[in-house]
Order: C-alpha cells, then structure tokens, then sequence
C-alpha cells in the first residue's frame, strides 16, 4: 500500500505529465485559456488515463508479449512490435464508448465535456502513459494507480496554468512574445517550480 | 484558398508557417528530445519520413475514406508507419532507441502528423501532400535541430558528442550552463525563439486580448 501511494505522489509531482515530460502539450497550450473548460478537459482525460492504462496493460500481457499467447498454444509468439497499433486502437475504442456510455447515462457530464472528449485520442499524455506502463513493467495495481496519477498530475498541471494566463491576458506583453510566446515562458516556470520537487521520497 | 505550388508547400512551414512556432503542433517531442543534438537529429529524420509517407498515402486513398471513419483510418495508416520506423531504430541503433525511449512511440499522437494528414492530404493530389509533409518535417527539424544545438552547445559543451567548448572542469575555460539541460530551458528557448520569429515576421502577431487603456494625462494619445 506504502508503495503504491509512493508511485502515485510520485506520477503527481515529480514525473507530472505536462510539466516533466512535456505530454499533451498541444492541447495543453490549446485548451488552458479558461480554467472552466481546463478543469473539464482536465477530469476527461484522468477518467480516461484510468481506464486506458489497465485496459492496455491486460492487452499487452494477456495477447502481445513473447510468450502470453502460450494460454492459447501459442508460447512462442511474439507479437510486441504491434504494440503502438494495438494501444492506439484501445484507446480510441474506449474514449469512443466513454462517449456513448456517458451520452445516454450521464447527459450532464457529456455535455460539460463536449468536444474534448474526440481529442483526448489524440493527447499524448494518454499514450505516453500506456508506453510508460509497458516500459517500466507496471503490475497490475500499479498501472490502477499510475493512470490515476498520470492523468491527474495533467489536470493539476492544465488547471494550473488556465489560472495563470487567465491572469496573464491583462498584462502588457511585447508585442511578439504575445500570446504563444509567454505562454511557453510561464510554463517554462511552472516546470522549474515543479522540479523541487524531485527528490522528494515518501 | 489558391492553388499552390510545390516550392511553396516544401518552403512556407519552414519560417512563414512554421509547425511548432506558429500552429502549435507537435511541441511535445520538441521539448523532450533536444537536450543533445543526436537524438534531436534521429527524431527530426523519423518525424519528417512519418509526415511525409503517411501524408502520400492517406492523400492517395482520400477519396475512398468514409469522413464518419476517417480519423480510425489515419489513426491506422500511421501507426502503421511509427511501427516500421520504431523496428528499424531498433534493429539499427539500439542504444538511440532506448535513449528516445517512448517518444519514437509517440510520433502517432504528434499532432503535425495528425493535423497535415486531416488538415493537407484529405484536400490535396498526392504528390503534393507528399511535399507537404517533408516542407512540415523540416519545418519541424529546423526548429529541433536549433534547439539540440544550443542546449547541447551551451549545456554541455558539446556537439554530437564531441567536445567544441574546453569545459572548465577540464581545464579549459567554459563553465557549462547545467540549466539548459533541464527541461524548463527548452520552454524558455521556444518562447525566445517564437519572440525573434515574430518580430522578424510581423503578420504572425497575435492581437492581444485586452490593451491598456491610454493614459489620460497624455493629451497626444485618445
């Protein structure tokens, strides 16, 4: 248990997703102008990131590394180079039911999040998580509590900044540095911020 | 928007359209694979072979794809090649793999790749598209490539691995700027660098969202 609240402050902190290894960044920047849609986009993307990483840990144990077809009679196949395919495919499918699940039963929420729920497939703070499990060889309760993680230290990250440039827009930025550019510097700032907290060990 | 030709597609997102400084696309791997310049060159090369074929393929069946399906088929035919680029990297250059560890993986949801492919080649004749994609890639490659350099330069006072600034610590006289190798450096740089662009083309400016009210006691300005 001690482990695995170790490995979720730690997906937060210090290897947050936005911050340290620079996932997501282009609906990051895109979608942090307002904290209300931030804040939406950012709980999509944890419900997502915690379904996807457990979902692609099953698929990569279960029918693709060398070896996990042997249930099947097949020990020695080896199908991990369809990895990326297969992981791609799993994450489309699942946010394309999320969307219709969340249509039909829960109206309200589908409506909050809208349109981010498409482009969470093509976040890569969602597929990078995958990677990262397979990777680092994550159990099965680790990967649980990774794609919590992972996908909250994102929405901590994006909320973060929206409150940041919301504040920001009122400022008299040259010229040039205007909108993109300063955006790039305050997260800039943000991650040297969030790099104190490497390091810490619980 | 007019026809255009092929010198402009390959030459405009260089610097007049460029991916990462100007439509925000693909900064992820931007970011994370430009603390040496080796690494940033192997992504540079994937990325803008990636770009390029799966552009001239989706390009080339664009008329058969159903629009309700199309994202699953560009999905498909790009992973498809981040899948041949990722198996010869690691047939070829191991070591380089492992160092580029998930981002080889994640030329799928670069968004360049995504973007052209819905954005150029579902509009556009093959062979253009396929030019598009490369104009694309090194677009994105001038920008990698500048930013491997002076963070490898700066930071580590190397280039490709081979000494160029005598370090200090060797007894040379060039104290190594550690900060650049950091992540954060590579945000500072590509806002720097967005602000140099922009002042050198003006039209990339964007407007701002407020303007300060004029000063009241200044009877010039109303």
């Amino acid at each position: 248990m001690e482990h695995l609240i170790s490995l979720f402050v730690r997906a937060v902190f210090i290897e947050n997703m936005a911050l340290a290894f620079f996932l997501g960044m282009c609906t990051f920047i895109a979608i942090s102008k307002k904290v209300e849609t931030a804040i939406g986009l950012g709980v999509a993307v944890v419900v997502v990131q915690t379904i996807t990483v457990p979902a692609n840990y099953l698929i990569f144990n279960l029918l693709l590394r060398e070896g996990a077809l042997a249930w099947a009679g097949f020990p020695d196949v080896d199908l991990s180079y369809l990895g990326l395919l297969s992981y791609i495919g799993v994450i489309a499918a699942i946010v394309q039911i999320l969307e219709m699940l969340l249509d039909k039963y829960v109206p309200s929420l589908y409506n909050a999040l809208g349109v981010f729920l498409p482009l969470i497939t093509v976040n890569c703070a969602i597929l990078g998580g995958t990677l990262f499990m397979v990777e680092r060889d994550y159990n099965m309760s680790e990967s649980v509590v990774y794609g919590l993680g992972s996908g909250f230290s994102w929405a901590l990250a994006i909320a973060l900044l929206a409150g940041i440039r919301e504040k920001l827009k009122y400022s008299d930025v040259p010229e040039g540095l205007q909108g993109l550019g300063i955006t790039f510097i305050t997260i800039g700032l943000m991650s040297l911020g969030f790099m104190s907290f490497s390091g810490v060990q619980l | 928007m007019a026809k255009q030709t092929i010198k402009e597609v390959l030459l405009n997102p260089v610097f007049n359209n460029n991916p990462i400084g100007l439509q925000i696309l693909g900064i992820c791997s931007a970011l994370a694979v430009t603390s040496n310049l080796k690494t940033a060159l192997v992504m540079s090369i994937a990325l803008t072979l990636v770009t390029a074929f799966s552009n001239l393929f989706i390009s080339m069946i664009r008329k058969q794809i159903p629009s309700s399906i199309r994202m699953i088929v560009q999905m498909v035919i790009i992973a498809s090649l981040v899948i041949v680029v990722d198996q010869i990297l690691r047939a070829y250059a191991f070591g380089l793999a492992k160092q580029l560890s998930v981002f080889v993986g994640l030329i799928i949801t670069n968004c360049i790749v995504m973007g052209r492919a819905e954005a150029f080649a579902m509009q556009n004749p093959p062979l253009l598209s396929f030019m598009d994609g490369i104009g694309n890639g090194l677009g994105y490659s001038v920008m990698l490539i500048v930013l491997g350099v002076i963070r490898e330069l700066f930071g580590a006072g190397k280039l490709l691995g081979f000494e160029v600034l005598a370090l200090a610590k060797d007894g040379g006289w060039y104290v190594p700027n550690g900060l650049l190798l950091l992540p954060p450096s590579a945000f500072f740089l590509i806002g720097l660098i967005i602000w140099g662009l922009r002042t050198w083309k003006k039209n990339q400016v964007e407007a701002p969202a407020f303007t300060l009210a004029p000063q009241v006691a200044n009877q010039e300005v109303h």
